[in-house]
């Protein structure tokens, strides 16, 4: 276990795996926002900034030439190096990816993700929850984060991939290794993402030899660029990438919005009454509880909004504060399903714009709308045993409902 | 009223497509196309104020 010194203030010294910060960041978030620095400063995990104004947040994401995804991770080596290995060249395109070569890396993939190439996956999401909630329902109670909300992304992501859905269990292991666990151990980190590497390795390789009919590996080692075939790294890479980028994040999601309305009958209520809020409803909880810190490396000294950025100093990009500030949002904490205005930034801004944000989305809603069909009335077992996972994704892990 | 788009300043978000269906689509990327052309229909003009509203890239601007 990683033991965590008290925070006595967190304007210089914030610690994003402080316990009651995990619990509920708002409020540190707010009273760093609210001090003479509203960009914050800590040593720990290596050191970084961490800005806590929506505008501030979007001018570090849109700025990419000053603020580069060397290394996106929020902890770890800041120069985003690999220790030595059998998979040492290959990284995570497009995330991982600075221009000029961010374009192509991510130009390639987008088709894949636009609204009308992820509309078929609507119909097996559904399939996917109903099979969920059959093995719960008669029992009167679920754990909503373990038993639903894990459950879902990996799959859908799994067939997207063209590989064998009943991994799953493997791949959300794999997927923590690197996300959670490996945040703060990076020998747990290197091993997943060894087990994750080799596991496309030898997805490639069988695509290489049998290649298969509208299968997105096989396509994406098909593309070429200025005339030459894409590299096997950039589709190792990618393969990687929309394993990490796409399970844990919805999941965390889907979670936190079912922790959400088990809380609020009237929510529930509203959105019975008025199907059509539903689109602009996944946005205000995609709003309220964005999953998504990412980092960046800044490029070359800088003064940022007063604070002295140096070469190589890591900078967080906290997508949660951002959206819960007072000077863009009214009443930020509150979720307002019909909100007039809501220019969230769950899925960042800029050129890294999340590519997934169209099947993230269409999970989160199928996900609710399956489950409030089945289970239109429950509510949490006991507050006081739901835990959550935070640092670079945050949403529930453990949450007991009854119904 | 009218509404145009910057083509190099929209990454894609889509929330103007959500918020105005009618009036917002997506290319083969996933940016934003423009489905009406000319006037936006009175009917449909808070709808896209909305839409414009929500874009996080400020990448849409209304003319009166
Ligand atoms: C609610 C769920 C999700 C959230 C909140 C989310 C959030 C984000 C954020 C904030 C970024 C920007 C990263 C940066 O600026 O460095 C990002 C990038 C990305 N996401 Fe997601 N994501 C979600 C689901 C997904 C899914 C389902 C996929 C599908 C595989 C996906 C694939 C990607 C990819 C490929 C990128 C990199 C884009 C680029 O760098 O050009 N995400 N995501
Ligand atoms: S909301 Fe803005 S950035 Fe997103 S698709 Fe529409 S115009 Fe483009």
């Amino acid at each position: 276990m990683t033991t965590i010194d008290p925070v006595i203030d967190p304007t210089s010294d914030y610690d994003i795996f402080d316990p009651q910060y995990l619990l509920d960041p708002f409020p540190t978030i707010e009273q760093i926002r609210q001090s003479s620095c509203p960009v914050a400063h800590t040593e720990r995990w290596g050191g970084s900034w961490m800005p806590t104004r929506y505008a501030d947040i979007v001018a570090v994401a849109q700025e990419h030439d000053v603020f580069t995804s060397r290394q996106i991770l929020v902890t770890g080596p800041p120069d985003g190096q690999e220790p030595e290995g059998a998979y040492a060249g290959v990284a995570a395109p497009p995330i991982s990816s600075d221009p000029p070569e961010h374009h192509w890396h991510r130009r390639l993939i987008l088709p894949f993700f636009a609204p009308q190439a992820v509309a078929k996956y609507e119909h097996i999401t559904r399939d996917l929850c109903n099979e969920l909630i059959d093995r719960f329902i008669d029992n009167g109670e679920a754990d909503s984060a373990a038993d639903y909300a894990q459950q879902i992304p990996v799959r859908v992501i799994a067939t997207m991939l063209g590989v064998p859905t009943d991994m799953s269990d493997t791949f959300t292991g794999w997927v923590r290794g690197v996300r959670e666990a490996g945040l703060v151990d990076q020998e747990v980190r290197v091993a997943a993402r060894g087990n994750i590497l080799g596991f496309f390795f030898e997805q490639v390789a069988d695509r290489q030899a049998n290649p298969r009919e509208d299968d997105l590996i096989t396509t994406l080692l098909n593309s070429e660029i200025d005339g030459q075939k894409v590299p096997v790294e950039y589709v190792m890479g990618v393969c990687n990438l929309m394993l990490v980028a796409g399970v844990d994040t919805t999941w965390s999601s889907i979670g936190a919005s079912l922790w959400h309305l088990a809380q609020h009958p009237e929510h529930r209520q509203q959105l019975r009454d008025d199907p059509e809020l539903w689109p602009a409803a996944v946005e205000e909880l995609l709003r309220a509880y964005a999953p998504v810190t990412m980092a960046r490396i800044v490029d070359r000294d800088i003064d940022f909004q007063g604070c002295p950025m140096k070469a190589g100093d890591r900078v967080l990009m906290s997508f949660p504060a951002a959206n819960r500030d007072p000077e863009q949002f009214e009443n930020p904490n509150e979720v307002i399903f019909d909100r007039e205005h809501n220019r969230h930034v769950a899925f960042g801004a800029g050129i890294h714009r999340c590519a997934g944000s169209n099947l993230a989305r269409l999970e989160l809603r199928v996900a609710l709308q399956t489950w409030l069909e089945r289970i239109p009335e429950f509510e949490l077992a006991d507050p006081s045993t739901v835990t959550w996972a935070g640092g670079q994704v945050r949403g529930t892990r453990i949450a007991k409902v009854k119904f | 009223m009218k509404v145009t788009l910057d083509y190099d300043a929209c990454h894609g978000h889509q929330s103007c497509a959500i918020a105005a269906p009618e009036v917002f689509g997506a290319d083969d990327i996933g940016n934003a196309v423009i489905l009406v052309e000319g006037e936006i229909p009175a009917e449909l003009e808070a709808k896209t104020r909305r839409a414009v509203g929500n874009c996080p890239e400020h990448a849409l601007t209304i003319e009166d």
